[in-house]
């Protein structure tokens, strides 16, 4: 990319402070976002490495230790048969879940897009309400389900940032508006009970919201793609480290 | 081992968003309202007891949103009076079940060990308000193939229900002979015909005379081998055999070398030639870096990458199951790109389909679907086909005509793109030795899709066979393509090739003419279920597989990779010189066929063609005067807007992603809504790259009609245009061509075959001429001869449809431009000429009427004023641009309207000349561009365009304004943005 890069002006980003900063990008069994997501982080002047999920799974007790963030990236893992992310989330679940709430615990960042998001959500990383440091990964206490109106869509959409977030993600967008593609089939957010949605909602674990043209979270196709409940795009956990996110900002 | 059932469904109080969906398809399809739930069963037919069973269905439920159970969920009581309907559909035996492969991964990763058997799953719906011949019907036309699928239907309460379709029987492979020796001619026929073998009897003479010469009869593979490798499919034999032809003005002349050479290689051969002449190409990277030898054409693109693009139509495996054979449409033409050279990675899908019209309300023959089952069946299936795949879509199209209720046509294609080294080899050239291993990789076989290729050469009938629809299985797919990357890029294989038509036969036939022979034993070969035959295994279509050659030295690595990587791979033989194809079944011999026969052995007869047009009884002046006055030119045009052929169709194709992958520059949609089709698309190739690729098409068969070789030239023309608007390089476009014919040859069941085939004639003749003219090369193609359906003693043959797709080249896709209008007091040109060409126009069409005036392209003409037209835009000087065609310039004008949100005021009276206004507007003339530029570069437009026939039409209006078309002042047509916007968006909301 070119020197005067609109987008590290506008948000004041250091390619050389960044390049300390490595991502693991996992790929393979059906994801298929990652170029794109290497090629965002690369921009922003991080290391990025992309590796086979499979060999990640394989690589050893400390596989996930020199990476800052771990990327989980948009696809359809699995085909998204039975459910989206499902069959994948189990498979973390049993051979990555350890490592993955080590890499939390220690600091670790992780972001998931669409069937990243989908996938932390099934694994119980998100919302995680209540996980002490040291436990495993909580039980899920939300899913991503099919879209109101069903089937995939593939449209752009608006989003607002809520600023009293903890998310790291969102961080300083908070007075913005943005436009990213949208493209899922299973993208409505749901919670296992409205005691959970509240605490979500208390801790400001939704950082970023479908907006219409006036800028007010909505419900409503097609400003909100899948119907999600206050217009939810995106969901976090209260350290704000892990955030998963339905639209596609790699591919902005 | 005991079956275990699982059924899931959304959690009380959660919608259920099948159920919905399917509430809507009742009413919109049947006119039936219902109350819809569904459920999903899973039936575990593995090596598991209750307590695993158990443990699989936790970790398959979804905790948040489902309940589950092991065994039967408790159906709710009934709501009204009558009692529920239960419909359950499940796959048959043998019918890909890739949701049932999940779950069986599944069950294995969360019991921690691996599990033998299989899975089946099912949905069940049940059906509330309507009574059980209501919920028969819904089934029939909605919810139940029965050609793919099975159906249990049960009424107020539901049995434990464990039955499960597994297929096959283990049997001992055995070999049959034919006995051709001796056999008449009626004989031959008749085993053609029973075996679905699709050979003519002459062919069969050939084969029988082949034998008869070695002594024996030949087995039932080597028969099988041989039909397909001679079908249509495969052979293009209407394409490859010399033609007498007698011309519109009684000329006659023989075209010996054949349609094939004469015209579109011949196209190609002769623009190569005039690229060498002018020196375009610097030396060592020529434009054309592999055409007519492999699975797609490639051609060069940067320094870094070549370009492959390939086209392919899927129609009669679409006629039968939509969902399915669309699906395997566009995945299995995913693979052409995947095999060819050394491996091409898939970037972007185009897909474009020719349906009987969404309204059709007349009887339809037994055996034929709805056009508008068929339509939503082939659009699911090429979306999930393609999504599935993270392949993003460029182009799509819709078009209608009642000749296509027959057979839909799906096109389906894929640009690919090509490392120029791969491991340090050339990667468009496949490398096999002698000595190299046959390996096998990806999906496994069955009985799927056998007799595919055959199949698509003969016409559709009642007895078409089930076995000849495969349904793909994207996500197989897109762990093989992965592992191949990553296989090429280490250099673990020296050739690929995919197995579609005729399967091994075909794939392992071709791979081995590099090495002069290959062995087979198929005993290695995977199977999906037991007891198929030899026979069955060597000419399968399953998909999601691919041939490779590997050197010994490689396979082990190649095969430590690939179980990595989850795909499964299996040596079945050896590249040999044996000059012969020799399969076996562990000790049984199965084949052994020349290769020279197998391949040269086809005989081709000389056919027959006269350009003997049936009569058009073309309407009176009188009539004309009256339905095209002038002062209906407002009305004539929200008529058309809203015609399926021009409605945006916006709403279904969101469904297709166009997003993934980040490289899409202008996107199928455009303008401030983004719901206008795009002229054309721009992609880039690599990110942080600013070379890209534009995207266009042509495709006119109404005008086929009149004058294919017109059709032929409006389609060249239009789809060169279409890039050249997007910011395409002149120099670096490249062309497919995709022929779907009607039966051309003369037989009792068609009686103008000579005329149809004198139309095919003239449709290659106006594509050479215009792809010469363009200096456009046809880099690879496909034809689909036989495009009747004959049911019940109707026959309904598609007119001759030739879709040219076109691939354009950019430097820096800063500079690309789309259709929309930027900024009021822009001023507004049409660039080329319009003449009184109404003839099969869309307007002519819509009002029913027969008129002559077919549109003629000057090609020589057009192709100077390209050449200027992009010299300007080059300049900077053009805004936007869009192409004149389908609706004439009033369509053009209303599109641009919609998309900029701002008004346009045109006076067309230079432009019309001495033309009609209904003509000027809706006549569908080719060669033209509606252009803006800033009213300050005017002058060096005027400058750089005025000897190209540029008139100017007015100036982009005030925001929010409206199209409003003058002539000398006087208002012809004046309509809102807004009510444009509606009629265009009218059918596609129709869902």
């Amino acid at each position: 990319m070119t020197p005067n890069d609109p987008i590290l002006a506008r948000f004041a980003i250091d390619r050389r402070q960044a390049a300390g900063v490595r991502v693991l990008v996992m790929t393979g069994y059906g994801l298929n976002c990652e170029a794109e997501t290497a090629a965002a982080f690369a921009r922003l002047g991080a290391r990025v490495d992309a590796r086979h999920v499979a060999d990640v799974l394989e690589g050893g007790e400390d596989v996930l230790r020199p990476y800052d963030i771990l990327a989980f990236i948009g696809g359809f893992s699995f085909g998204d048969h039975i459910a989206s992310g499902r069959v994948f989330a189990n498979r973390l679940r049993f051979r990555l879940g350890d490592r993955l709430a080590r890499h939390i615990d220690s600091g670790g960042l992780a972001i998931g897009i669409c069937n990243g998001f989908q996938t932390l959500v099934k694994l119980g990383a998100l919302p995680a309400l209540g996980r002490a440091v040291g436990e495993g990964l909580a039980r899920p206490a939300a899913s991503l389900v099919a879209n109101e109106r069903l089937g995939y869509r593939d449209a752009w959409v608006r989003l607002a940032f809520d600023a009293d977030s903890p998310c790291v993600f969102t961080r300083g967008l908070g007075e913005l508006v943005l436009d990213l593609p949208s493209r899922h089939g299973e993208g409505k957010l749901v919670f296992a009970d409205d005691a959970t949605r509240a605490a979500v909602e208390a801790a400001h674990l939704i950082p970023a919201r479908y907006v219409d043209d006036d800028g007010e979270p909505t419900e409503a196709w097609p400003a909100n793609p899948n119907g999600s409940v206050g217009g939810a795009a995106g969901l976090c956990d209260e350290s704000g480290r892990v955030f998963g996110l339905m639209p596609h900002p790699e591919a902005y | 081992m005991p079956v275990h059932r699982l059924e899931i469904e959304a959690r009380p109080g959660l919608s259920d968003a099948l159920g919905a969906a399917t509430v809507r398809r009742l009413r919109s399809h049947l006119d039936v309202e219902a109350t819809v739930r569904t459920r999903r069963i899973y039936l575990l037919d593995l090596d598991i007891d209750e307590g695993e069973a158990a443990t699989v269905l936790d970790n398959l439920v979804d905790p948040v949103a489902e309940i589950g159970a092991l065994g039967m969920l408790r159906d709710a009581p009934a709501q009204g009076a009558e009692a529920p309907i239960f419909l359950t559909v499940g796959l048959r035996p043998g019918v890909t079940d890739s949701v049932g492969r999940s779950v069986h991964r599944a069950a294995a990763d969360c019991l921690g060990r691996a599990v033998e058997g299989e899975v089946y799953t099912a949905t069940l719906y049940r059906l509330e308000g309507i009574d059980r011949a209501a919920a028969e019907r819904a089934a029939a036309e909605l919810l139940h193939n029965p050609l793919i699928e099975r159906l249990t239907v049960e009424e107020g309460t539901r049995a434990l229900d464990l039955r499960v379709p597994r297929a096959g029987q283990p049997r001992a492979p055995e070999v049959e002979t034919v006995a051709l020796r001796g056999a008449t001619d009626a004989e031959l026929e008749r085993i053609s015909r029973e075996g679905v073998l699709a050979l003519t009897v002459a062919e069969m003479r050939a084969i029988q005379a082949h034998f008869a010469g070695l002594g024996r009869d030949p087995t039932d593979a080597e028969l099988e081998c041989l039909a397909q490798t001679w079908s249509e499919h495969c052979k293009h034999k209407i394409f490859a055999s010399p033609i007498d032809y007698v011309d519109p003005d009684g000329e006659a002349r023989h075209i010996g070398e054949g349609l094939f050479r004469a015209y579109i290689r011949g196209a190609t051969e002769a623009v190569a030639e005039a690229r060498r002449r002018d020196r375009l190409d610097a030396p060592g990277r020529d434009f054309l870096v592999s055409v007519f030898h492999d699975n797609a054409g490639v051609i060069r693109f940067t320094a870094a990458d070549h370009l492959v693009y390939k086209v392919e139509t899927h129609n009669s495996p679409s006629a039968l199951d939509p969902y399915g054979g669309a699906m395997t449409g566009i995945v299995g033409v995913n693979r052409d790109t995947l095999g060819t050279g050394l491996g091409a990675d898939n970037l972007t899908n185009v897909w474009g389909y020719c349906f009987g019209p969404p309204e059709f309300d007349e009887p339809l023959p037994a055996g034929l679907m709805h056009p508008r089952r068929i339509r939503e069946g082939v659009h699911h299936g090429v979306i999930d086909g393609g999504n599935q795949s993270g392949i993003p879509y460029s182009r799509g199209f819709e078009l209608f005509d009642r000749r296509y209720v027959g057979k839909p046509l799906v096109y389906c294609g894929t640009v690919g793109v090509m490392p120029v080294e791969a491991a340090g080899r050339p990667a468009e050239q496949k490398e096999i030795r002698v000595g190299d291993r046959i390996v096998m990789v990806g999906g496994r076989i069955g009985k799927d899709g056998i007799h595919g290729a055959t199949f698509s050469s003969v016409e559709l009938g009642e007895d078409s066979p089930a076995a000849a629809v495969q349904i793909g299985d994207p996500i197989t797919q897109k762990m093989m393509a992965d592992f191949l990357a990553e296989a090429r890029e280490a250099g673990l294989y020296s050739g690929l090739t995919d197995n579609g038509a005729g399967g091994l036969s075909s794939s392992v036939g071709e791979m081995a003419q590099a090495t002069g022979g290959a062995e087979l034993d198929l005993a290695a070969a995977p199977l999906k279920y037991p007891g198929l035959a030899p026979w069955e295994i060597l000419i399968s279509e399953a998909q999601e597989r691919m041939t490779l050659a590997v050197r010994p030295e490689q396979i082990d690595a190649l095969l430590e990779l690939a179980a990595r990587r989850e795909v499964e791979a299996t040596v079945l033989g050896t590249f040999t010189d044996s000059g012969r194809l020799v399969v076996r079944h562990g000790a049984l011999e199965v084949c052994d066929l020349e290769l020279d026969f197998l391949h040269d052995g086809v005989p081709l007869p000389t056919l027959s063609a006269r350009w003997s047009p049936p009569p058009r009884a073309t309407a009176a002046a009188a009539e004309l005067r009256t339905r095209l006055a002038e002062d209906r030119a407002g009305e004539l045009l929200l008529d058309l807007l809203s015609r399926p052929n021009l409605a945006s169709g916006e709403a279904l194709a969101r469904s297709y992603d166009h997003e993934v992958k980040g490289l899409s520059v202008i996107k199928p949609w455009v303008g401030v809504r983004q719901d206008v089709p795009a002229t054309a698309t721009v992609m880039r190739v690599r990110h942080g790259r600013p070379e890209g690729i534009v995207l266009g098409e042509g495709i006119h068969p109404y005008y086929s009609d009149l004058d294919t070789h017109a059709m032929a030239t409006a389609a060249v023309d239009e789809g060169v245009r279409r890039v050249l608007c997007a910011g395409a390089r002149f120099d670096r476009i490249a062309a497919l061509d995709n022929f779907c014919w009607p039966d051309p040859i003369l037989s009792p069941k068609t009686p103008d075959g000579e005329h149809k085939l004198a139309q095919l004639v003239r449709c290659c003749e106006g594509l050479r001429a215009a792809c010469e003219a363009y200096g456009v090369p046809l880099i690879s193609g496909k034809d689909s001869m036989k495009n009747d359906a004959n049911l019940g003693g109707v026959k309904i043959s598609i007119p001759p449809t030739l879709l040219v797709s076109v691939i354009g080249q950019m430097d820096d896709v800063r500079r690309a431009l789309d259709l929309t209008p930027l900024a009021a007091g822009d001023r507004v040109a049409l660039l080329g000429p319009t003449a009184d060409e109404l003839g099969e126009s869309e307007l002519a069409r819509a009002l029913g009427l027969v008129v002559d005036g077919v549109p003629r392209t000057d090609l020589a003409a057009c192709a100077a004023r390209y050449r200027a037209f992009a010299a300007i835009r080059d300049a900077g000087l053009v805004r936007s641009a869009h192409v004149v065609g389908r609706g004439g310039l009033a369509v053009a004008l209303a599109q641009m309207t919609v998309a900029g949100g701002l008004g346009l005021e045109v006076d067309v009276a230079a432009a019309a000349g001495e033309l009609a206004s209904v003509s000027a507007l809706f006549s569908e003339s080719t060669g033209r561009i509606v252009l803006t530029c800033k009213a300050a570069d005017a002058a060096a437009v005027e400058a750089g365009l005025g000897a190209h026939g540029l008139c100017w039409l007015g100036e982009v209006g005030p925001p929010l304004g409206w199209l409003h078309v003058r002539r000398g002042g006087e208002t012809i047509l004046g309509v809102g943005a807004e009510a444009l916007r509606r009629r265009l968006q009218r059918q596609g909301e129709r869902r």
